[in-house]
């Protein structure tokens, strides 16, 4: 007796667990049938058999002859008292009573199944795409940022297991269209960078990226090695009430701060020049570059002087260091940087990247690194505005830039030098047509090969990307993703110089090819965008003995978006400089890319010489 | 760029002098190290630059030659600068250089470094050391009671005279501080 009133008491229990009513009323059902009736499978049967519903309705029917059919949770409580008493009558139906109660339970566990299923299958089918109607009406509305990133999540839900979850008449680019369109209204970005994303990411890794995006990442510093350690650095600032960590394995001189409670930016120690603060993925080009005690390194784009500081602490201030930067208005901040952290080995620079290697000599360094400028599609967590201020003719500009700078680098290289020949392309962005396309350009263009870049986290690079095929070697080149490796989205290339040899380039039919490069940004495979380096030299050798100002390189620096500087002492006497490197955009800029096809560049009559291949039309 | 004259290199190794003292010879025939594999790194030498002085290794010169004129924004270290009425003055890049080679040292204590690195001057209450022999007007280097150099400035009272000296009263008249890489990045 014991037993069967503790397996029925636990029935109960469980029989209570369950939060139907439905099945609540049809185990207290089935306890009062078989209380009152016991043995008498038969009832047991119909009064499972019958609906849920009958069976509420039966059992209120009943309730006037059973004062504890009502109060189902009370009336489970004193149901167990009566059963016990009920149970003492008669030990031959014990062996019935369990089998009821066994299958009563059964039975109530597949319906609770049941329903269970029904409620995953109403969920599902419930995603339907919104029709005309419903989105004319959001669209009136204010946005509801539930709704729409809950429709986010279901369509990548759908996306991920498309067959089985999609929706009757609904194709897959009807998904895509809407998660594109709830994305740039959810998370505010431009209909182009989604669409770039798009074609990189899939929709899982996707939303993940965007959500890295609106959470920024950790702030880094590195420990200066010229003037402490980072034992002792990391002892000083938690002094100072510091939370932090070393970054990781990966590195032996980065710290990464949770909290602090002084400002990071301001503490003696930093002003000091004991460490930088640096986002962890600039550690990268220049753990991948390995400067060596006494090289000659060129840095092309260094402002504000993270990395240049990091290369003079790795070569302990031996060798000498070109620091070039184009912007003037960041001049100053690389300067301050530099003598802060004490680097005495270091040259600043003004001059436009593509200068440089008329200014010290082809082949003539050992090493270069090269963190291009570029769309910044990587670090979005730190600049907001590139979600939405990101267009195409961006893209072609700072491609086109970037290409002439790592021929520029290329050249600057000494290929038969003892401890380098190394050239280290690095980018903040994601997008392939700034990265796998210009390496696969350097490698078409010059005698160079891809070799590891010593990091080994972070993707390989893509050697098939849509329509295009890069050499079986750029998958030595690395990815990073701030959802996978926790640090801004970043690219970065390692090429060694084989020879320093350039590769004969073919001259003529420039301007079709550089309609064809402004219309189609990876077609690599005609365009000369510098029209070879062995006429350059002889042209603007030319051109510099009459003038200081290089009319190459204003032209190129044109085409390329930046701000045109007479350089010496002489007048341009046909042009006067734009007032600001804004307007000097605006001139450029046109508003839409199918209204004028193209960009097409007009070319003044008294404009002659430079480089020929410029002009188009 | 080109070298010093007579009057200039007179007025830089004047104002270092306060400083360094003797050790002035350390600095100017220091041994380089910097420069390119193959080449003699030489001695350090002084340069002028746009009203700037700059202290750099003779092959680190030699390298910037070829930069030109308009172009070139810095050497080596930056010293100090030439104002426009032609005297020199000690930027606080120089702060390395000197705190290596200085002969006379204050040390601040932990509570007072953010002042002194706001730019106030070195008050009694704000000194935890300094060295024996100090006289007005001598250059004095700050240092944190780490050892970390925080500036530099003159002297406004002889060690002896700091003893007696009441808590408010100004013993450095600060002339760079490191805060300025924070407050003045424009200026330097």
């Amino acid at each position: 007796m014991a037993p069967v009133s503790q397996n029925s008491n636990l029935k109960k229990k469980l029989n209570k667990k369950i939060p139907r009513e439905e099945e609540v009323r049809a185990s207290s059902k089935e306890i009062e049938s078989f209380e009152f009736d016991p043995g008498s499978e038969e009832e047991d049967d119909r009064s499972q058999s019958s609906d849920p519903e009958d069976e509420l309705s039966s059992s209120s029917a009943s309730s006037d002859g059973e004062p504890l059919a009502d109060d189902f949770l009370g009336g489970s409580d004193d149901s167990e008292e009566v059963e016990e008493l009920g149970s003492d009558s008669d030990e031959s139906d014990l062996e019935a009573k369990s089998r009821a109660i066994d299958e009563a339970k059964a039975r109530a566990e597949e319906e609770a199944q049941e329903e269970l299923q029904l409620n995953i299958k109403g969920e599902s089918d419930e995603f339907i795409l919104p029709t005309k109607e419903e989105l004319e009406d959001e669209a009136q509305q204010p946005p509801n940022l539930q709704n729409i990133h809950r429709r986010i999540n279901e369509i990548v839900r759908v996306l991920s297991n498309f067959k089985s979850l999609r929706q009757e008449g609904a194709s897959r680019k009807d998904y895509i269209n809407q998660l594109k369109i709830d994305i740039m209204s959810y998370y505010g970005y431009n209909e182009f960078l989604i669409e770039t994303f798009m074609e990189i990411f899939p929709a899982v890794e996707l939303i993940e990226l965007l959500e890295a995006f609106e959470k920024g990442r950790p702030e880094c510093l590195r420990t200066n090695t010229l003037k402490t350690r980072r034992r002792d650095l990391a002892g000083v600032l938690i002094n100072r009430g510091v939370n932090l960590d070393p970054i990781g394995k990966w590195s032996k001189v980065g710290l990464v701060i949770y909290d602090s409670q002084v400002p990071i930016g301001a503490t003696p120690e930093y002003l000091a020049g004991h460490y930088m603060k640096q986002a962890a993925s600039s550690f990268l080009p220049v753990m991948a570059l390995a400067p060596q005690e006494k090289e000659r390194i060129v840095d092309m784009a260094a402002a504000p002087g993270g990395k240049i500081t990091y290369i003079a602490a790795l070569m302990k201030n031996t060798g000498i260091i070109y620091a070039n930067e184009f912007k003037e208005s960041r001049l100053k901040s690389l300067t301050a940087n530099i003598h802060r952290m004490g680097v005495t080995n270091t040259i600043i620079c003004n001059y436009d990247g593509k200068e440089i290697p008329k200014v010290l000599g082809l082949n003539s360094v050992d090493r270069v690194l090269l963190d291009a400028p570029c769309t910044g599609t990587g670090v979005i967590s730190k600049e907001q505005s590139i979600k939405t201020s990101k267009t195409i003719e961006d893209v072609q500009t700072r491609v086109f830039l970037q290409k002439q700078l790592i021929l520029a680098a290329i050249d600057l290289v000494d290929a038969k030098s003892k401890t380098g020949g190394y050239i280290v392309y690095s980018t903040c962005s994601m997008l392939v047509h700034e990265n796998e396309a210009i390496i696969d350009y350097a490698l078409k263009k010059r005698d160079v090969k891809v070799v590891p870049c010593g990091l080994d986290f972070g993707r390989p690079g893509f050697i098939r990307f849509r329509e295009h095929r890069f050499h079986p070697s750029l998958e030595k080149t690395r990815r990073f993703y701030p959802h996978v490796n926790n640090m801004e989205g970043f690219f970065v290339a390692k090429l060694k110089k084989l020879s320093n040899s350039k590769p004969a380039t073919s001259q003529p039919k420039k301007e079709a090819e550089r309609k064809t490069e402004a219309a189609a940004i990876t077609n690599d495979n005609d365009s000369e965008i510098l029209n070879g380096n062995p006429e350059e030299p002889t042209i603007t050798q030319a051109v510099k003995k009459n003038k200081e100002s290089n009319t190459a390189i204003r032209n190129a620096g044109r085409y390329a978006g930046k701000k045109i500087k007479p350089t010496g002492g002489k007048k341009n006497h046909w042009k006067t400089p734009p007032a600001s490197v804004d307007q000097a955009k605006k001139k450029r800029k046109f508003s839409s890319n199918e209204k004028n096809g193209p960009r097409i560049k007009r070319r003044k009559p008294h404009q002659k010489g430079g480089l020929g291949n410029m002009k188009e039309t | 760029m080109r070298t010093l004259d007579e009057k200039e290199t007179a007025a830089v190794f004047e104002k270092l002098f306060k400083f360094t003292g003797p050790n002035l010879k350390l600095i100017v025939e220091r041994p380089a190290v910097e420069g390119p594999a193959g080449d003699d790194p030489g001695r350090y030498c002084f340069r002028l630059h746009k009203n700037r002085v700059f202290y750099a290794s003779e092959s680190l010169v030699r390298r910037a030659v070829s930069v030109s004129r308009e172009r070139l924004v810095s050497l080596g270290t930056c010293i100090g600068k030439f104002t426009k009425t032609g005297s020199f003055r000690l930027t606080v890049q120089s702060l390395d250089l000197l705190a290596s080679h200085a002969r006379r040292k204050v040390w601040l204590k932990p509570t007072s470094e953010m002042s002194f690195l706001y730019g106030n001057p070195v008050l009694k209450s704000g000194l935890a050391r300094i060295t024996e022999g100090v006289n007005p007007g001598d250059g004095v280097v700050v240092f944190s009671m780490s050892d970390l150099p925080l500036g530099f400035g003159v002297a406004a009272r002889s060690t002896q005279d700091c003893r007696k000296a009441h808590a408010d009263a100004i013993i450095v008249n600060r002339q760079a501080d490191a805060g300025e890489y924070l407050r003045n990045e424009d200026d330097l």
